[in-house]
């Protein structure tokens, strides 16, 4: 079964949206966006220092994503002016990645495939990279949920009840760069962010609990990456724009849907 | 021993000082009121007690496994994350409907579990938030201008409740408020803070010390006044009930 390519990529792009789409949430409650941004922009310098190490794509997009992760972990700690910082990283790792890349030498590489995704190329290996990672990044979030809603809430209310709300975001940024370096080979570097947040946009109006807009959000990015996936096909264009697509028409379609039927929420 | 204590707190804001040579200690069952005009501190102090905030200078011991029950001043809930005031009262830990339901109305608000938190009123949002602080049965209530947009019936009720709380649980209560008439008459102590502790002791020292009149004015002893004929039925001075409410006002 998995010899078929696009069975590969079918898998692939569920499992990432699985994982995208449960971490989502807390990117949209917590107003992550460009800090999603700025981990998946490095993932392109990790890209260009894998090339240069000769060492596998995944382990420089995960180190240096997570690099990222945590200097804007550090940073933000400070009370500087983050979202000028983010902006700054995140563009700023995009930039200097696209330019080491090009000095490699000896190298003429196809950049689209790092920034736009390529999961028509999925191997066996990146599926195993796709599904363990994403099956981790769940278990966390499993584990931690509870004490992460109630960081998210409120950092008093979670120091009065003895739980470090640090060391909760800590671990969002840690998944963070675990999300990255599973997307990137589905979605690209570019479009990520698009997959951490148009699900739970979408979900966020239909669901009147967090764990429903959890659950609704990892449909929503099973259901564009499966669609996505069969669109890109029928139509011969790129797959990772297509998910995002799917997912942007899944979202207004909600949106639309709840005028008609507010929630009152 | 105390519950929690702290010993000669310093903590400061961008160079500012915000609170200076603090040291307050909470004993089991007590109610301590914080008093202070803006700006004072009165919140950063309630925040470095309970951990959010590490002090530069200072140390702030609790007894062991002690559980607070915190009632912030304000909680802003982002208009994306959906949850029900059931959900928001089983975090972090799950405590299950029936106290749910028992919390929801002991702090007035019965029935409101199915309802989004973002459906709430103020009034009710602030109940629900004393209904969380209490499911977690803590050692310490604290409230940090816990009736800030309640009108005056309300606060009245609110504290009632707080009173109820605390006969039900036997914790201690350590609040902020700046509703000076009810502090008086609610508190076994009250401290008067301006960056440091100006004066404390029971509401009547208090009142009566040059440094609270200082801050609040003279026509604060009309608080203690109007409490005093509420509390006392002195019904002797009605002609002066009127005289004093303008004062306490």
């Amino acid at each position: 079964m998995l010899d078929d390519f696009l069975v590969r990529a079918a898998l692939a792009g569920v499992g990432t949206a699985i994982a995208a789409g449960l971490l989502g949430c807390f990117v949209v409650w917590r107003r992550m966006a460009y800090f999603g941004d700025a981990t998946a922009h490095a993932a392109v310098l990790g890209v260009a220092l894998a090339l240069l190490f000769g060492t596998s794509i995944t382990l420089g997009v995960g180190v240096v994503a997570l690099a990222m992760a945590i200097l804007i972990h550090g940073l933000s700690g400070r009370g500087a002016a983050v979202d000028t910082m983010l902006g700054v990283l995140a563009h700023g790792a995009l930039a200097l990645g696209l330019v080491a890349v090009t000095l490699i030498p000896g190298q003429r590489i196809n950049l689209d495939a790092y920034l736009f995704g390529d999961v028509l190329s999925v191997t066996r290996v990146d599926l195993a990279v796709i599904w363990g990672g994403g099956t981790l990044v769940v278990l966390a979030l499993w584990w931690r949920w509870s004490a992460l809603l109630t960081a998210t809430l409120s950092h008093d209310l979670a120091y009065a009840a003895g739980i470090n709300p640090r060391r909760e975001q800590l671990l969002l940024t840690l998944l963070m760069a675990a999300v990255v370096a599973v997307a990137i080979k589905v979605v690209g570097a570019l479009l990520i962010t698009a997959l951490l947040i148009i699900p739970a946009a979408a979900a966020r109006n239909f669901a009147n609990s967090p764990e429903r807009m959890a659950f609704l959000s990892v449909a929503t990015g099973a259901l564009s990456a499966l669609a996505g996936l069969r669109l890109a096909v029928i139509f011969d264009t790129s797959v990772g724009p297509m998910i995002i697509v799917v997912a942007v028409l899944i979202f207004a379609v909600s949106a639309f849907g709840r005028k008609l039927r507010p929630l009152g929420t | 021993m105390s519950l929690i204590a702290a010993r000669n707190l310093e903590f400061g804001h961008g160079g500012r000082p915000v609170l200076q040579r603090v040291s307050l200690a909470l004993e089991p069952g007590e109610i301590v009121t914080i008093v202070g005009p803006n700006g004072s501190g009165k919140s950063t102090l309630l925040r470095v007690l309970i951990g959010a905030l590490k002090p530069q200078k200072g140390k702030v011991t609790r007894q062991q496994g002690l559980r607070i029950g915190y009632v912030p001043q304000k909680l802003h809930i982002d208009p994306t994350l959906p949850i029900t005031v059931n959900r928001f009262l089983n975090l972090p830990r799950a405590v299950g409907k029936e106290a749910v339901a028992e919390a929801l109305g002991s702090a007035g608000v019965a029935g409101v579990g199915g309802a989004q938190m973002s459906q709430l009123s103020g009034g009710q949002f602030q109940r629900v938030l004393l209904a969380r602080a209490v499911l977690g049965r803590p050692h310490v209530l604290m409230l940090d201008e816990a009736t800030q947009g309640l009108d005056q019936p309300g606060s009245a009720t609110f504290y009632r409740q707080i009173d109820a709380v605390r006969r039900d649980l036997g914790c201690a209560v350590l609040m902020v408020s700046h509703e000076l008439h009810v502090v008086m008459s609610a508190s076994d102590r009250v401290i008067c803070l301006n960056g440091h502790i100006c004066c404390e002791g029971t509401p009547e020292v208090v009142s009566a010390a040059p440094a609270y009149r200082e801050l609040f004015g003279a026509g604060t002893g009309g608080a203690l006044a109007l409490y005093r004929h509420e509390h006392d039925h002195d019904h002797d001075h009605g002609h002066d009930h009127a005289h004093h409410h303008e004062a306490a006002e």
